[in-house]
């Protein structure tokens, strides 16, 4: 793939992390965390324990109380890395970036424009960076064809299962082609089977691009399968019980959760959980 | 057509059996006209005085036209202002209430000193009747966008601007359209009433001023038509308000999705 060599996936180094809310709440205390480029990582912790916050301050949606985050991503004012092939050698037309655009989120819920259809909500993103119309409808039709919505384009969102407004909010993520991509117990609220179909896109995804993925959730097989490392929190405030390396093939098809491997990964994880209280 | 007729039919079967039974409690127990005017004789009044009334209420639809739509803009505008920062909000907004407490009977001979009788002065009273509702829907729709809407925008660097025209407003829309239906109907209201107070006393100036008129010469059946002129036109604001409510809101908003 030509355009790896150009997208450049965002290492992250949290030093010492500390956010409390007013009350005062302490949701996450001192958390050190070094996030190599390329990586797939789950944080894994009980419900409400702070790591949604944590993934809030990676995203730069909320501030850490003290701490500090070291990224390669370029400060804002700064010309955003180069993200398609065909525009490295015109001037970039985003008057507007802040040097954030190469993030993305992705919420507990779908949150689409309920106003505009499918491709005018996928191609929101590059509409609000200045990029012109031709070329993110190109890019929107493109991300809504990796999550297998091409038909349904011009649907508005409430003509979609819950299940397919999550992709489209994936393809509204995936369509600024991320060097980093943020999930907060994304498919929580989706069924099992949704649920794992979706996990397993989401992997594929990763495998086909060069981006950094920090996956929020609260369940221990999700967190196994798709991750290359898990982190585990304790209840409130946050704080790292252990920071697990998932020993499983990087090829992984759904019956892995079936293997005996895919088990002792759970138990470890399941075990660390207990023991940071949950 | 089918719908349509759904929609129309059990109404107009209620007006019909309602006209019926007020027909015959008056004849039956002798209700001086002067009172209670059977039906017959205010749909007599109707016929007769087609030429004033019809003129009447395109005076009064003008005026609370007028009313209606300064109302719309200047309400939208102000909930834009107010929502703009909470300092100004807490310093404003009680002052807003100003105009839905006010009595427009009390405020329209100010109107008078100011304006003189006729359409200007019966327009701002229709204005100060209708507005308030408009300021305080659409500021409760400016500020209730969901959170995590208001940080994807951050987060892909929304200006201002962006964020109020591609966000704000449109997740505004359904309080908006709130309310201009409630602001409709009291616009005619509004300008019915100045009408009372600041309309010019002659023929066709208007509802109020036929009403006013009609009490005068002791002809109750002229009032009832022209009560029931006004409530037509209310009823055809409204009308309009929710056609243009469902066709700007029927593709993604729950109020209007269960009518497809």
């Amino acid at each position: 793939m030509e355009n790896r060599a150009i997208v450049g996936s965002v290492s992250l180094t949290l030093t010492n992390i500390h956010r409390t809310f007013p009350g005062p709440v302490i949701a996450v205390d001192g958390v050190d965390l070094h996030i190599p480029a390329g990586q797939f990582l789950a944080l894994l912790g009980p419900s409400g324990c702070g790591k949604s916050t944590l993934l809030r301050i990676i995203a730069g949606l909320d501030k850490p109380t003290t701490g500090t985050i070291q990224t390669n991503i370029p400060p804002p004012n700064q010309t955003p890395p180069l993200r398609y092939p065909e525009e490295a050698d015109q001037p970039r037309k985003n008057p507007n970036s802040n040097g954030r655009s190469s993030i993305a989120y992705v919420f507990q819920d779908a949150h689409l424009l309920p106003w505009r259809n499918i491709l005018r909500n996928v191609a929101l993103p590059l509409e609000l960076q200045g990029i012109d119309t031709a070329q993110r409808i190109t890019a929107a039709r493109d991300a809504i064809a990796q999550v297998g919505l091409s038909d349904f384009a011009s649907h508005y969102p409430a003509q979609l299962s819950g299940g397919m407004r999550m992709r489209v909010s994936l393809a509204r993520a995936l369509v600024t082609q991320p060097n980093l991509l943020l999930l907060d117990e994304p498919f929580a609220a989706l069924d099992e089977i949704t649920r794992t179909q979706l996990d397993l896109q989401l992997r594929q995804l990763w495998q086909s691009r060069n981006m950094t993925v920090i996956f929020v959730t609260h369940s221990i097989t999700e967190a196994a399968f798709l991750a290359e490392r898990a982190i585990v929190f304790t209840r409130r405030p946050a704080r790292i019980v252990i920071d697990h390396q998932i020993d499983l093939p990087k090829d992984r098809a759904t019956n892995i959760r079936g293997e005996p491997n895919f088990a002792r990964q759970t138990r470890i994880l399941l075990e660390a959980l207990e023991k940071g209280g949950a | 057509m089918k719908r349509f007729l759904n929609i129309i039919l059990p109404p107009i079967v209620v007006f019909i059996l309602v006209t019926i039974l007020l027909e015959a409690i008056v004849r039956i127990f002798g209700i001086a006209p002067y009172l209670l005017p059977p039906p017959s004789q205010v749909f007599r009044a109707m016929i007769d005085r087609r030429d004033d009334l019809a003129q009447s209420l395109l005076s009064t639809t003008e005026a609370a036209l007028t009313g209606f739509a300064l109302s719309a803009v200047i309400g939208i505008l102000i909930a834009l202002l107010l929502s703009t920062s909470r300092l100004i909000q807490r310093a404003f907004y009680p002052y807003t209430v100003f105009f839905q407490t006010v009595p427009i009977v009390a405020v329209a001979p100010l109107m008078v000193i100011w304006f003189g009788f006729g359409l200007k002065s019966v327009a701002i009273s229709a204005l100060l009747a209708s507005v308030f509702p408009v300021i305080a829907n659409t500021l409760a729709g400016l500020l209730s966008t969901e959170p995590a809407l208001r940080d994807l925008f951050k987060l892909y660097g929304a200006s201002r601007t962006a964020i109020l025209l591609k966000l704000k407003l449109p997740s505004a829309l359904p309080n908006i359209i709130t309310g201009l239906r409630i602001a409709a109907g009291l616009s005619v209201i509004g300008a019915i009433v100045g009408e009372f107070v600041a309309g010019v006393l002659e023929r066709g100036a208007g509802l109020g001023i036929t009403v006013l008129v009609a009490r005068k010469n002791g002809k109750t059946a002229d009032i009832f038509a022209a009560i029931l002129v006004a409530s037509f036109l209310g009823m055809m604001m409204l009308a309009f308000i929710n056609l243009a409510g469902y066709f700007l809101l029927r593709r993604w908003h729950a109020s209007e999705q269960d009518k497809d």
